[in-house]
């Protein structure tokens, strides 16, 4: 029942925390860290709706756990929108309306996030292929997928990354 | 839901884990990418007194060709397979099979170790890496020992690693001449479980099939090869008639269960089904077709 020191940098802050060897890192992220933007859908590894950032790679936080995350730099949805202005993936959900309830959203915003520093310039397929670990009950995923477009159009027309 | 407690140890070298292995004895069990261990904890399926997570072990993730073979370390994410320029440049059965494992989420933690010591038969690399003939690396107190992939899958989630062993490597031998692989599998949704799927890994000569191994996935306990539609393969032509044999027989070898995905007679007609379409498509490949 060992307890274990875990330090992580998120969203640029460092933040240190004693658990418990079980804790899931999507109850680390959300009730010792006070992240609720990170959100738990099935709890079956399944949803995708618990997706952050870990050293740049997009998982499914309720399958880490978060003694196995120590020293590592995960971001979330919460660290998107930097000073207050939108990411251009926020700005092309809300353009297209890539959302309804928005359940999803936080974990196909980090998803999509991963995919575009990936591939900067995805095809319609290769957005499809992306995005296949995280559900969505609401769209049907087309304008998901005009979203990313949008974000991708955008970020290429910048020149930067996502 | 929340895992049962248990005592965690994250051990910096093998030796040190192999170490911890040893004292702490079957009460313990190897965390990699813990992508299956992780949801049976939930389930409480699993309630190991002890992980030992070896995913801080440096150096155990590689994919790289040495001499022979194709080595591939453990702890290599699925991911990596995808993207390895080797693995898309000559060995279109391994690339088939790392793009259809779980979903894109799962596959940047999940590990090709894990994915053949949990021995699942609903797994995908077990057939692959029976079709590949692959060797596996094991390390523990009495040293290193190399273990045939048709010795290692003895029973459902049992493998032949003694207890303390850690699987450390998968080598696959290096695919000759006129050879061609493809992994077809059906499955209801990304991130399912197979309803069944077919490795094949064939070399060709003279245009007949010169050897050839049929690996299955999630249509037994214990992932196992189609043998016999092998056999009713080899030393042919790949003619219609021939493939037609070879998938009945493999419909009948296999000895899949009735569940969500399907009734047994459904499933084997599968496997008749993708065993002539998979060896189709490694044939194709084996004459230089693409993809």
């Amino acid at each position: 029942m060992s307890q274990h020191e875990v330090s992580v940098t998120i969203n640029g802050d460092k933040q240190t925390r004693t658990v418990e060897a079980r804790t899931l890192l999507v109850h680390f992220i959300r009730e010792n860290l006070g992240l609720t933007g990170t959100h738990i859908g099935c709890d079956t590894t399944s949803c995708g709706a618990c997706t952050v950032s870990i050293d740049g790679e997009a998982v499914k936080s309720c399958t880490v756990f978060a003694v196995q995350a120590d020293g590592a730099t995960i971001e979330t949805v919460e660290g998107l929108a930097a000073g207050g202005v939108l990411h251009p993936l926020q700005e092309g959900f809300w353009e297209k309306h890539g959302l309804q309830c928005g359940f999803c959203t936080p974990g196909m915003l980090i998803s999509a996030r991963a995919l575009l520093a990936r591939n900067p310039h995805p095809t319609e397929s290769e957005i499809r292929h992306g995005i296949s670990g995280n559900l969505c009950r609401c769209t049907g995923y087309n304008k998901i997928v005009e979203a990313i477009q949008y974000a991708a159009e955008k970020l290429g027309a910048a020149g930067k990354g996502a | 839901m929340i895992p049962a407690p248990f005592d965690y140890h994250a051990p910096q070298t093998l030796d040190e884990a192999i170490a911890l292995l040893g004292r702490l004895g079957d009460t313990a069990k190897i965390l990699a990418g813990g992508q299956s261990l992780i949801p049976a904890m939930r389930f409480r399926l699993a309630l190991p007194d002890t992980l030992v997570d070896i995913g801080r072990i440096r150096d155990l993730a590689y994919v790289e060709e040495r001499g022979d073979h194709l080595a591939i370390g453990a702890m290599t994410r699925e991911h990596a397979l995808e993207a390895a320029p080797v693995v898309a440049a000559s060995y279109p059965l391994l690339l088939d099979t790392a793009k259809v494992i779980a979903d894109p989420l799962v596959r940047n933690k999940a590990t090709v170790g894990g994915n053949l010591a949990h021995a699942d038969p609903a797994n995908d690399h077990p057939a692959t890496m029976l079709a590949y003939g692959a060797q596996i690396i094991a390390r523990g107190a009495k040293g290193t020992r190399t273990i045939a992939i048709d010795d290692l899958f003895v029973g459902l989630f049992e493998t032949s690693l003694a207890p303390g062993e850690i699987l450390t490597e998968i080598r696959i031998p290096k695919p000759g001449k006129g050879s061609g692989g493809a992994y077809l599998k059906i499955e209801r949704k990304v991130g399912d479980y197979a309803v069944a799927a077919v490795a094949v890994q064939l070399e060709l000569a003279g245009g007949a099939i010169k050897h050839i191994r049929i690996g299955l996935t999630n249509v037994s306990s214990v992932p196992m090869r189609a043998k016999n539609a092998e056999a009713a393969l080899t030393g042919k032509k790949p003619t219609d008639d021939v493939l037609d044999a070879a998938g009945k027989a493999g419909a009948a070898e296999c000895d899949p269960s009735a569940d969500l995905r399907g009734q047994v007679d459904y499933k084997r007609d599968m496997v008749r089904v993708l065993i002539k379409r998979a060896v189709r498509h490694a044939v194709h490949r084996a004459q230089g077709g693409k993809p």
